[in-house]
């Protein structure tokens, strides 16, 4: 039924064809009203009134639908085109088809009722074609509409339209279905009624919950690809970043050398899933290692206190991450050099921090491309059912500084809380 | 009244450096690179206060602790390491040492260290305080004396901030109690760090004699 776009040659008045920008089911009579230059809102309730003259008006549509053809692409303004992809004309088909089935079901069930029972079902038919074909759409898109479903379907232009023919189709369905059944047997009366409401709810939020259902799904895995990506992005800023950073101050080739074989060679281990040399390390070993690293590289002297101990985890990993770029920071940015860490392992959870006497910063303050807080520090603590929190007070000297506390529970705490442990 | 103090390091370019340092604000009445030399200078010197290297030759600053203690039980000791070693630690501090600093102190906040250790109270760096926690974390078998044996809440909490890095003035700002108050709660830390029968600290003590 769809027609390859062709392009016409201009002319004073728009041959017929069907609209792509200014549809509601295959843009016929958008089509007309742009041929006849009316208003599109006429040509459908004349459309739709004429449907009720025994049916003239769908026939009509229908064989427009047939005949004529697509405008071409590049006819419809950019900023108006909007174009309904196949999926709409399966799922109009597809609507008929599940209405079809339920005429055939209530004729096998003896529930059958004549042909005057066809236009209530064809009504509730196109009703619930115009809904579904209209969630449909959205659902096609992005799903930036979050899980409000109502709010979606009604967040584009010209939606309320087809929600108000949608519904009212199928209302109309409804009460002509009752109105011609009321010679029906007592018994079967109540049950009808009752069956005629749930189906016409069915019919009114079915799409919406099919799409909410959908829109969960895509959600889900929305999320994991950002936590994927937030795990990178804390990892290169931890890792490439840095080196970058050192490379740049570094005077000698051989320095910068050496900075770029060691950063090769730990990206390498990284995307290749070779587990960094912690495995096996304890924490306190871990904590004194990370510290006597900073302690080289930046200058500055560490008082690295750890009470208790246990094996790295996962979790414990990416605490030590956190800690180390807290420790860097405070490194680079106090103006101070002397740091303290200390991280003490409890029975329920597994602490930090990093405390200096420095200048001193702002965190609300800290503009969102410096990635170091943000994401290696409270991003990276959140992903492991962990928490941080930053302490500033600006000034320095006693009484200033910078604390940054880190909070993990302990894995089987976590375990127990149904955290995810992958790393 | 300046307070007087006798430097103990095997190390003689440390203790001309702390010499300098300290000898802007506090008295330096003489100094000792061996065990002997220390006990001797320190018979004649009478001092207040001694700053001792944990590590040198022939029997460390316990060496030193021990023979001075009897003889002068008013000489205050204040111990001055490079060492993370924690039993090295609490062996000099059980020996009577009234404090634990590391080297990496800055020159003004080790005479503050002195000056407290002179007035009586104990001086807690970030790492002695980490071994104290250490050395008194998870539950005694049985304390033979809970007095001695265990720590407070309070004083836990006080612990917890100096090893995080706070200063005494810091802490007592956190917990909104007075400096002094601060300075009793440490000491009453030492007094069990010294006195306390816990079987870590014990171990602890006896493994630095057999060494």
């Amino acid at each position: 039924m769809r027609t390859m776009a062709t392009v016409a040659p201009r002319m004073t008045r728009p041959s017929l064809r069907r609209s792509r920008s200014n549809r509601v089911i295959a843009g016929v009579a958008g089509g007309v009203a742009q041929h006849l230059g009316i208003d599109p809102l006429v040509v459908r309730v004349a459309f739709v009134g004429l449907t009720f003259a025994a049916g003239f008006g769908l026939v009509v549509y229908l064989l427009l639908w047939l005949l004529a053809r697509v405008e071409p692409v590049d006819a419809a303004p950019e900023t108006a085109r909007r174009r309904l992809p196949r999926p709409t004309m399966r799922q109009v088909l597809g609507g008929i088809l599940v209405v079809a089935g339920i005429g055939l079901l209530l004729w096998f069930t003896g529930f059958w009722f004549g042909e005057i029972m066809a236009w209530p079902v064809m009504l509730a038919a196109i009703g619930f074609a115009v809904l579904w074909a209209r969630s449909g759409e959205e659902g096609s898109g992005r799903s930036i509409f979050g899980s409000r479903p109502l709010e979606a379907v009604l967040a584009t232009r010209g939606s309320w339209t087809r929600l108000a023919i949608g519904a009212a189709l199928i209302l109309a369905g409804m009460a002509v279905f009752l109105a011609a059944n009321t010679s029906l047997a007592a018994a079967g009366n109540m049950l009808l009624a009752v069956f005629v409401t749930l189906g016409g709810a069915a019919l009114l939020a079915g799409p919406w919950i099919w799409r909410m259902g959908r829109e969960l799904v895509e959600e889900r895995n929305s999320r994991i690809r950002s936590e994927a990506h937030a795990e990178m992005a804390a990892h290169l800023h931890d890792s490439v970043l840095q080196t970058l950073a050192l490379i740049q101050r570094s005077g000698t080739p051989r320095e910068m050398v050496s900075l770029a074989r060691t950063q090769e060679r730990d990206l390498r281990a990284w995307l290749y899933g070779r587990a960094p040399a912690l495995t096996g390390m304890r924490l306190r070993d871990a904590i004194d290692a990370m510290a006597g690293k900073i302690e080289r590289s930046e200058q500055v002297s560490i008082e690295a206190v750890v009470v208790g101990d246990t094996e790295l985890d996962p979790g414990l990993r990416a605490l030590l991450a956190a800690c180390g770029e807290a420790t860097l920071n405070a490194a680079r940015h106090s103006g101070v050099t002397d740091i303290s860490v200390y991280v003490e392992v409890e029975p329920e959870r597994v602490s930090a921090f990093v405390r200096d006497h420095g200048s001193g910063f702002d965190p609300a303050a800290v503009s969102d491309d410096r990635r170091g807080i943000a994401d290696s520090i409270i991003g990276r603590m959140d992903r492991y059912g962990g928490s941080a929190e930053i302490t500033s007070r600006p000034g320095g000297g006693p009484g200033g500084g910078t604390e940054v506390a880190i909070h993990l529970p302990r894995r089987a705490v976590r375990e127990a809380a149904g955290v995810k442990q992958a790393s | 009244m300046s307070v007087r103090v006798f430097v103990v390091d095997d190390h003689e370019i440390f203790r001309s450096g702390v010499r300098w340092e300290l000898g802007r604000d506090l008295e330096i009445v003489g100094d000792a690179g061996t065990v002997e030399d220390a006990v001797t200078g320190i018979a004649s010197a009478e001092p207040d206060v001694v700053l001792l290297d944990v590590h040198m030759p022939g029997g460390g600053g316990r060496a030193v602790i021990d023979a001075v203690h009897g003889e002068q039980p008013e000489v205050r000791f204040l111990a001055l390491s490079v060492s993370d070693a924690a039993e090295d630690v609490i062996g000099v501090i059980r020996a009577g040492a009234r404090g634990y600093v590391t080297k990496s102190i800055s020159a003004h906040e080790l005479a503050a260290a002195v000056r407290r250790i002179h007035d009586g109270d104990a001086v807690f760096s970030p790492r002695l305080a980490g071994f104290v926690l250490d050395a008194f974390g998870g539950d005694a078998p049985q304390p033979l004396d809970p007095d001695l044996d265990l720590l407070t809440t309070r004083e836990r909490e006080v612990l917890r901030y100096i090893a995080r890095g706070y200063t005494y003035k810091e802490v007592a700002h956190q917990l909104h109690i007075a400096v002094k108050t601060v300075e009793t709660h440490v000491s009453a830390v030492l007094r069990k760090l010294q006195l306390s029968n816990r079987y870590e600290l014990t171990r602890w003590a006896t493994d630095r004699r057999l060494v």
